[in-house]
């Protein structure tokens, strides 16, 4: 799939940006703090219904603004359908596919489909469990939307249940219904690990290769899902032994729970694990070995979608400044085979010259094709 | 702003659920024009709902006497009892016309969060009802959603040790996150007449 035209309206710093696109690499060109990032965000926004810099929707509108309109023009199979976000401050967002209203605006997400990187992934090496299972959710949800269904159920679930665990320790009573959502947190999240589980084990080959091309002379680097239910997770993936073995373990730690007031089990407790070499990537990892494992975390993630043949939109925030030369040509490689690579940086020279398509310059407000490409 | 009374009213109607500043202004000045005998109309229903609603003494849904007009109805099969958690689940479920037997409204759904507990349930109210009355059927038909589920399986925990009593649970088809007020009444009504045994 390609996006084939990006229109914004007081979105970021953008009144308006009009960007005609096309298959193949477009590098958006332009000093820091010029607005780049801003269109590919919009772009991400467009495909998943939020952003990868911030958690709320507030910054999004231009400020002084009162409505943010990213509007996308996607192709697909030869088919063009239009998807155009309105972010509203204080309400709900709405959306229009193919200029008609949809029920619900989460019914857009998943039509453009998108893998993006951006420096903020270094926090999926560095930063806590959270960022990696998101990382895992999101990707779920991208192969199979019901994932996204599944995840906020779970939550949902683990919210009233951990709710029911704070007033039993305090009032010792209404112990009566914590079987019934232990049933439902291991129901529920059962789901959600099978998923995790196989994905992790699809992705870990292409993690793997991708870390190789882009850091060659490094030691190889593994992922691996780690449950909460440690030593006792099924080898299988099959959700009704998930579901036992959580509620096994769920009982296991009852006590525990009970005086803590905090649910114990389950895939929000678990982690992906980062391996380089022998040892974990967290706390040894140096800069440039952090950097290159979210890069291939990205990557993998984005050659597992495409050999599963649906091929997203690739977007690569910024990261050749931070790549020598021949990890550079070993990215351009990737980046050209992909259906449509959408590349942003300060400095033209950073990028290889084999990524060559469309190129704008972004600068004081404006989007202006480079007439020398 | 507007001065005093007028004010007043505004701001109590904005403070209802669905009623944004906007609604409520409009709403204000509609009833400013209108007619003193409809005005009065509306005060008295809203004095008659504050001197305390009455609630079916059998099923707990709401009633203009000491049972409701479903209860008193003897066409009604009274083997038959479907467990909604509101009263407006009893009129989107009466659309169907798909249901002939009574109603056994809980007035909600476990919900630790908003700290509901069995107790805070009519649950106590349907056993006893279930014990006494030599009910064959229960449906259970609360909402599709996280808490609706929850509060269907501690009922079915509940309902087992009757002997001979079947339970049934609405069939899918309703969407998952649901209210049951807002299914249409076509899939509401598939969703009766599918329901399974749980
Ligand atoms: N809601 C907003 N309203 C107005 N301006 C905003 C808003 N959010 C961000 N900006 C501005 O957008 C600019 C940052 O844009 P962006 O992150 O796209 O820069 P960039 O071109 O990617 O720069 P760099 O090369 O440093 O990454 C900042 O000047 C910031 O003040
Ligand atoms: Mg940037
Ligand atoms: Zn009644």
């Amino acid at each position: 799939m390609y996006v084939r035209h990006l229109q914004v309206t007081d979105f970021r710093s953008w009144e308006l940006a009009d960007l005609p696109l096309h298959p193949g690499p477009t590098v958006l060109l332009g000093r820091n703090g010029q607005g780049k990032t801003n269109l590919v965000e919009a772009l991400g926004y467009a495909a998943t219904l939020s952003s990868h810099r911030v958690a709320s929707d507030a910054p999004l509108i231009r400020r002084g603004a009162q409505r943010a309109v990213v509007r996308t023009a996607i192709v697909q199979d030869g088919r063009e359908v239009t998807v155009e976000l309105e972010i509203t401050s204080g309400k709900a967002n709405r959306a229009l596919l193919n200029r008609g209203a949809v029920p619900r605006t989460r019914d857009v997400a998943g039509i453009l489909r998108t893998v993006l990187f951006a420096p903020e992934d270094l926090a999926l090496v560095r930063g806590d469990p959270g960022e990696r299972r998101s990382f895992l959710d999101g990707l779920l949800a991208l192969r199979a939307p019901r994932f996204a269904g599944i995840r906020s159920d779970y939550e949902r679930v683990l919210k009233q249940r951990s709710a029911l665990l704070k007033t039993a320790r305090a009032a010792k009573s209404n112990l009566s219904t914590l079987e019934v959502w232990d049933g439902h947190l291991a129901a529920q999240g059962a789901a959600l690990l099978a998923g995790r589980i196989e994905l992790s084990a699809a992705l870990a080959p292409h993690v793997a290769a991708a870390y190789a091309g882009v850091a060659p002379e490094s030691v190889p680097i593994d992922i691996r899902y780690r449950s909460s239910l440690g030593e006792q997770v099924p080898e299988s993936t099959d959700v009704t032994e998930l579901e036992q073995a959580l509620l096994e373990g769920i009982a296991r730690v009852r006590d525990q729970e009970l005086e803590r007031g905090v649910s114990l089990i389950g895939p929000h407790r678990d982690d992906l694990e980062l391996l380089l070499g022998e040892g974990p990537a967290k706390g040894y990892a140096s800069h440039g070995e952090s950097w290159s494992f979210a890069l291939a975390l990205r990557l993998g993630a984005y050659e597992l979608l495409r050999g599963e043949g649906s091929e997203p939109v690739l977007i690569l925030d910024d990261v050749f400044a931070e790549l020598d030369r021949r990890r550079r040509g070993k990215l351009a490689e990737v980046a050209t085979a992909a259906e449509q690579v959408i590349v942003t940086a300060a400095v033209g020279e950073d990028v290889p010259a084999e990524l060559d398509g469309d190129r704008f310059h972004v600068s004081n407000g404006m989007v202006t094709a480079d007439a020398s490409a | 702003m507007y001065e005093g009374p007028v004010q007043d009213l505004i701001d109590e109607l904005g403070a209802l659920p669905g009623v944004g500043p906007k609604s409520a202004q409009r709403i204000a000045f509609h009833l400013l024009a209108t007619d003193a005998a409809d005005i009065n109309r509306l005060i008295t229903a809203l004095q008659q709902v504050a001197k305390g609603v009455r609630f079916c003494e059998i099923c707990g849904n709401v009633a203009a006497d000491t049972t409701c007009r479903i209860c008193g109805d003897a066409r009604r099969d009274p083997l038959l009892v479907c467990v909604v958690e509101e009263p407006k689940d009893v009129l989107a479920i009466e659309r169907t016309r798909e249901f002939k037997g009574r109603y056994h409204v809980l007035g909600g759904a476990l919900d630790p969060l908003s700290g509901v507990g069995p107790d805070q349930l009519r649950i106590k109210e349907l056993l006893g009802r279930i014990g006494r009355d030599e009910i064959t059927e229960v449906i259970i038909a609360t909402d599709p959603n996280t808490e609706g589920e929850a509060t269907a399986t501690y009922l079915v925990r509940m309902l087992r040790d009757f002997p001979g009593l079947s339970v049934t649970r609405l069939a899918s088809g309703l969407p998952m996150g649901g209210d049951l007020e807002f299914a249409d009444e076509l899939t509401l009504g598939r969703a009766f007449t599918g329901r399974r045994a749980v």
